[in-house]
């Protein structure tokens, strides 16, 4: 018999059609009664609460490293004056939301991959589901959500952070004051540059919240799935992060900036 | 002979009435190996049934076929007389209320205290609010597996067999009518052992369950059987009580008595 398709093909349509089944569950979920809220805020708790740190830090040296790299160049143009702008414009509306999202799928996508992963493998997924529990709507759904709704915030302080940073920078070479930085700093910003930046933030946290519980929910059996689980978790979250953005920046420059 | 012997089986289990599983002609194959080939069996109200075998027989496969965690690839299996195979997720739901699993690593949620593995089921299936209602019942049923102090301990403190007494637990405050173990006594010391057997007798006539006990510990199955199944290759090979099968010539059930 020919094969028309190719079995790298073949798993690539069941792994494809396996995702959009558990999208399908995920989105029926979370409207059936019962919404899990404990487990919800124990989760945005976890998820936003103890990224915190990682993600504060990295925002400040975002800023800071971006102003004292950008400095010289735009010396020699005689347009220091821009840098407090042009490191703000390019935090909110580019690098920060993808680097925030990109360090959040290795932390948080990985940790939900394997924790799931291994509540698979020791069969308590399965005791759940044969208690007559729902195991999605207790374990996907909240999840997922806390991501939707924590990613966007953690990025929003990770931007406040990256212009601290830049204003330290700044600050440290040229002795600008705070209030001549940020005036700068605001004054190139427009109210539309924040809600493209923010809105595919809710994507990323989607995407983080989704393969981490896709692939932990999914892992074979035996302890090395939930390695594999994590780790699949962080290459497909960093890989649909990208993705996503530049879908994102082709429909802001289409409908934000024209 | 072997032959004649599982067409007698299959012949005698099926057709009584009053069986509150009935399994008919089952087969189950995972890719290219078949792992159930052709089993038929009957569990009757208020009897326990070991399933004896040897690991990698295919008894687990079997008991979670019963339960909705895998599908049958042919054959009928019907559990209170219903086809399980056309249940809806809302039937399921009803049914597994029905059922108790217990599972061989007593799979226990790892991140909550022995009292919210036990509340779970309670607030989730039985959809109780009453919080003193919710207690007296968890403190019932610890009492009833002789653990009532363990009651504020996460599951990473208990022991092995002290999990299965809390699985044990779990699973029974639902009140099944059907109980499911799955080698229950794997993984413990015989004096272990040999309480958690005569603790299963012990519930069963607390709560008057209809049981499949698989395993393959002859002590467990001489203290909980009240008829015997023997697996061999996917397929039941041998029926008979404790006495009667260790009494017999067969070679592979004699193997289990040595």
């Amino acid at each position: 018999m020919v094969k028309l398709v190719p079995a790298t093909w073949t798993t690539a349509f069941v792994a494809a059609g396996d995702q959009v089944v558990f999208m399908g569950a995920f989105f029926r979920n979370i409207f059936r009664s019962g919404f899990e809220w404990n487990e919800f805020l124990r989760q945005s708790y976890i998820i936003g609460y103890k990224s915190l740190s990682l993600v504060g830090i990295t925002g400040f040296i975002l800023g800071f490293v971006l102003t004292l790299q950008s400095e010289p160049t735009m010396r020699e143009f005689g347009a220091t004056s821009f840098v407090p702008s042009m490191v703000t414009i390019s935090v909110i509306r580019e690098i920060g939301p993808v680097i925030i999202a990109l360090i959040c799928a290795g932390k948080i996508s990985s940790s939900i991959g394997a924790e799931l992963g291994s509540m698979k493998v020791s069969e308590q997924i399965d005791a759940m589901e044969v208690s007559g529990a729902n195991p999605v709507q207790y374990l996907v759904v909240t999840r997922i959500l806390a991501c939707i709704i924590m990613i966007p915030l953690l990025t929003l302080m990770a931007d406040a952070l990256a212009m601290m940073g830049g204003f330290a920078a700044s600050n440290m070479n040229n002795h600008l004051t705070a209030t001549l930085y940020f005036s700068k700093a605001f004054s190139a910003l427009r109210f539309g540059d924040l809600i493209p930046a923010v809105a595919k933030t809710i994507f990323f946290g989607f995407a983080i919240g989704f393969v981490g519980c896709f692939k932990g929910y999914n892992s074979e059996r035996g302890t090395e799935s939930v390695g594999v689980a994590a780790n699949s978790a962080v290459v497909s979250a960093s890989l649909w992060i990208i993705v996503l953005d530049a879908i994102a920046v082709q429909l802001t420059s289409v409908f934000a900036y024209n | 002979m072997v032959k004649t012997l599982v067409q007698k089986i299959n012949s005698n289990v099926v057709n009584k009435p009053g069986a509150v599983v009935a399994i008919k002609h089952l087969k189950k194959s995972f890719g290219t190996k078949e792992v159930l080939s052709d089993i038929s069996m009957s569990l009757y109200k208020g009897e326990n049934l070991v399933v004896l075998g040897k690991s990698g027989q295919g008894k687990s496969v079997a008991i979670k076929c019963i339960v909705g965690l895998l599908t049958q690839d042919s054959g009928s299996l019907k559990v209170f007389d219903e086809e399980v195979k056309d249940l809806s997720e809302k039937e399921w739901k009803a049914l597994r209320m029905k059922i108790g699993f217990l599972f061989q690593s007593a799979a226990l949620y790892d991140s909550m205290t022995v009292e919210q593995n036990l509340e779970f089921p309670l607030t989730r299936v039985l959809k109780l609010k009453d919080k003193q209602e919710i207690r007296q019942r968890i403190e019932e049923v610890l009492e009833g597996v002789g653990l009532l102090d363990a009651i504020e301990k996460m599951p990473s403190d208990l022991s092995g067999g002290m999990r299965k007494r809390i699985g044990l637990a779990r699973t029974l405050i639902l009140k099944p009518e059907i109980m499911l173990y799955d080698e229950p006594t794997t993984g413990l010391d015989p004096i272990t052992s040999r309480e958690i057997s005569e603790l299963i007798m012990e519930m069963q006539k607390k709560y008057q369950t209809s049981s499949i006990i698989i395993t393959h510990d002859m002590a467990c199955a001489k203290i909980t059987a009240d008829r015997i199944l023997v697996m061999n290759n996917g397929s039941f090979e041998a029926e008979g009580n404790y006495e009667q099968l260790e009494s017999g010539s067969d070679e592979l059930v004699r193997s289990f008595f040595k």
